[in-house]
């Protein structure tokens, strides 16, 4: 595995208020890497840093050889890393197929647009059957599956994932997450930004926590599942009493 | 009244209708993308009327066939714009966004109104081609040449701006951006790029409709405000989101002024459509042609 994307001592903050402190993270190609804290620790921050939607206030985002950091939004989508935003933000007027569409946008995605069409109706056939429906008529699971496969549409090397799960019923979180373990097995690399900690954690090869703006923990997915802390703050464990101890 | 001089009050109402719908696609592109009020747009009317006068004085080009001179030239001032005053106005977010566009664009109007008059004087002016008043007749209803070609080239433009946005790439692009600008990001979209594309597009559907008034009416450099007006009850009239409904809401606003002109006086005719404005606003905020 080698290095892929690198993020480097960032600083990132909203007006006066300063949301990552120092942040650094790497991910090497081929992982899926799962990144969980509680609300407001920054992580859909860190997410939307990375995109290029936000500008970090020092550090950098290193993929390979290109500074990241220094790039507008959508030369960051033309490298090949791609956001799937919180809420989706699917251009809910337009279609199925013209969501789709805009995804390829990018020259090279452009181009390729009809076999990765073929592959994304494949994973997601529902879309293929309602590419004529209007996008905000969709419910909830289906506008999640327009909102990756149009991610997919523009050849992701790096996907990231904000939330996939959020609002959705057990059966189709369940089928997001195994889409996204089949996304994978095909040569994506994943980084996944979770509430659902137990999910994440099962899924994921490695992951990051994220508390109040700073890395406080890494680990493997295994490694932070047997780990008592997270088990207590993330996973629902009521901590350990003095009789279990024993 | 008798029913000849109502299909004649209808069939100008239609004309007038025009004209709107295409100024009213203008500032409704760049309102719904930029999401700014651009109060210079009928000044951008204005202009475009002017070259499209000045090609025909001094090059003597029919003013229907300058389109293909005043159109570009139009684009290009949209572009200068974009890239010289409203590109610092469409990073703002909020509240903010809102004040700065409609400071700008209201100063920018009397800088072209000025720069108009001192270049054009304020004399009225009007382009004497030489088919004027010649028409066809239908059952004794008269059609100019003039007003028949205008209404012709709008709904021409209209369809044409409709296959553009709905079918091509960079329409796309535009759809995309007005509906959500960071997801358009995110698919990869350089949406300063397609503020500027369409801010410059939005200057042109305002010379084509200048041209049309100069033709039809008379140009002076004092319009562009009623026009930005009429635009803004149109795109109302039509619902903020909807780019192509400000065409069908533009004809309706023509018609109904002709006929209130007709039938309560020519003094309420504006009255008229400033009522059915307020209407509604009040009955269906979301605009008659806005898909809910």
């Amino acid at each position: 595995m080698t290095k892929f994307l690198g993020i480097d001592h960032m600083n990132a903050a909203y007006g006066d208020m300063q949301a990552l402190w120092g942040v650094s993270l790497k991910i090497n190609e081929g992982e899926i890497i799962a990144l969980i804290g509680p609300n407001g620790a920054g992580k859909t921050t860190l997410l939307r840093t990375i995109a290029g939607l936000h500008r970090p206030t020092s550090g950098t985002v290193q993929l390979g050889d290109t500074a990241l950091h220094v790039l507008p939004a959508y030369r960051i989508v033309n490298e090949g890393v791609i956001l799937v935003p919180e809420g989706r933000k699917l251009f809910g007027s337009l279609t199925v197929l013209e969501n789709l569409e805009l995804g390829a946008y990018s020259r090279h995605a452009r181009e390729a647009r009809f076999k990765t069409l073929h592959h994304v109706f494949e994973l997601f056939p529902i879309l293929e059957e309602r590419q004529k429906q209007r996008a905000n008529t969709m419910s909830g699971g289906q506008q999640q599956m327009l909102a990756i496969g149009r991610a997919l549409m523009g050849l992701p090397r790096l996907l990231m994932l904000d939330e996939p799960s959020l609002g959705l019923a057990p059966m189709i979180v369940q089928n997001i997450f195994e889409i996204i373990k089949l996304m994978n097995d095909q040569g994506v690399t994943i980084f996944l930004v979770e509430q659902n900690a137990r999910q994440a954690l099962e899924l994921a090869h490695r992951a990051y926590i994220l508390e109040q703006g700073r890395v406080v923990g890494t680990g493997t997915g295994k490694e932070l599942l047997h780990n008592n802390e997270v088990r207590q703050a993330y996973l629902g464990f009521a901590p350990a009493t003095r009789h279990e101890k024993r | 009244m008798s029913l000849h001089s109502f299909a004649q009050t209808l069939v100008f109402g239609l004309f007038v209708g025009g004209i709107y719908g295409i100024a009213a696609m203008g500032l409704a592109l760049v309102f719904g993308v930029l999401k700014m009020l651009n109060i210079a747009h009928g000044e951008l009317l204005m202009l475009g009327g002017y070259v499209s006068l000045w090609v025909f004085q001094t090059l003597g080009i029919d003013p229907f066939v300058s389109l293909a001179i005043v159109i570009p030239v139009l684009f290009a001032v949209g572009l200068l714009l974009d890239r010289t005053v409203y590109r610092h106005i469409v990073r703002l977010l909020g509240e903010e966004k809102i004040k700065n566009s409609l400071l700008v664009s209201f100063g920018l109007t009397l800088v072209i109104q000025n720069l108009a008059q001192w270049l054009f004087t304020a004399d009225e002016r009007t382009i004497q081609v030489s088919y004027v008043g010649e028409g066809l007749n239908l059952l004794g209803v008269s059609m100019p040449y003039t007003r028949l070609g205008s209404l012709f080239i709008a709904l021409a433009v209209t369809l044409v701006l409709n296959y553009f946005l709905h079918h091509t790439y960079p329409g796309k692009a535009i759809l995309a951006t007005a509906e959500d600008f960071e997801a358009a990001e995110l698919a990869g979209i350089n949406i300063h790029r397609v503020y500027m594309m369409t801010f410059a597009l939005g200057a042109s559907l305002a010379s084509i409709a200048g041209t049309f008034v100069t033709v039809t009416y008379g140009i002076s450099p004092s319009i562009g405000i009623i026009w930005t007006l009429k635009a803004l009850i149109v795109i109302v009239l039509a619902g903020t989101g909807s780019i192509l409904g400000a065409f069908p809401a533009g004809i309706l606003l023509g018609v109904v002024e002709a006929l209130s002109g007709a039938f309560i006086g020519a003094a309420y005719r504006e009255v008229v459509g400033l009522v059915i404005f307020l209407l509604v606003l009040i009955l269906r905020p979301q605009g008659l042609f806005a898909r809910s």
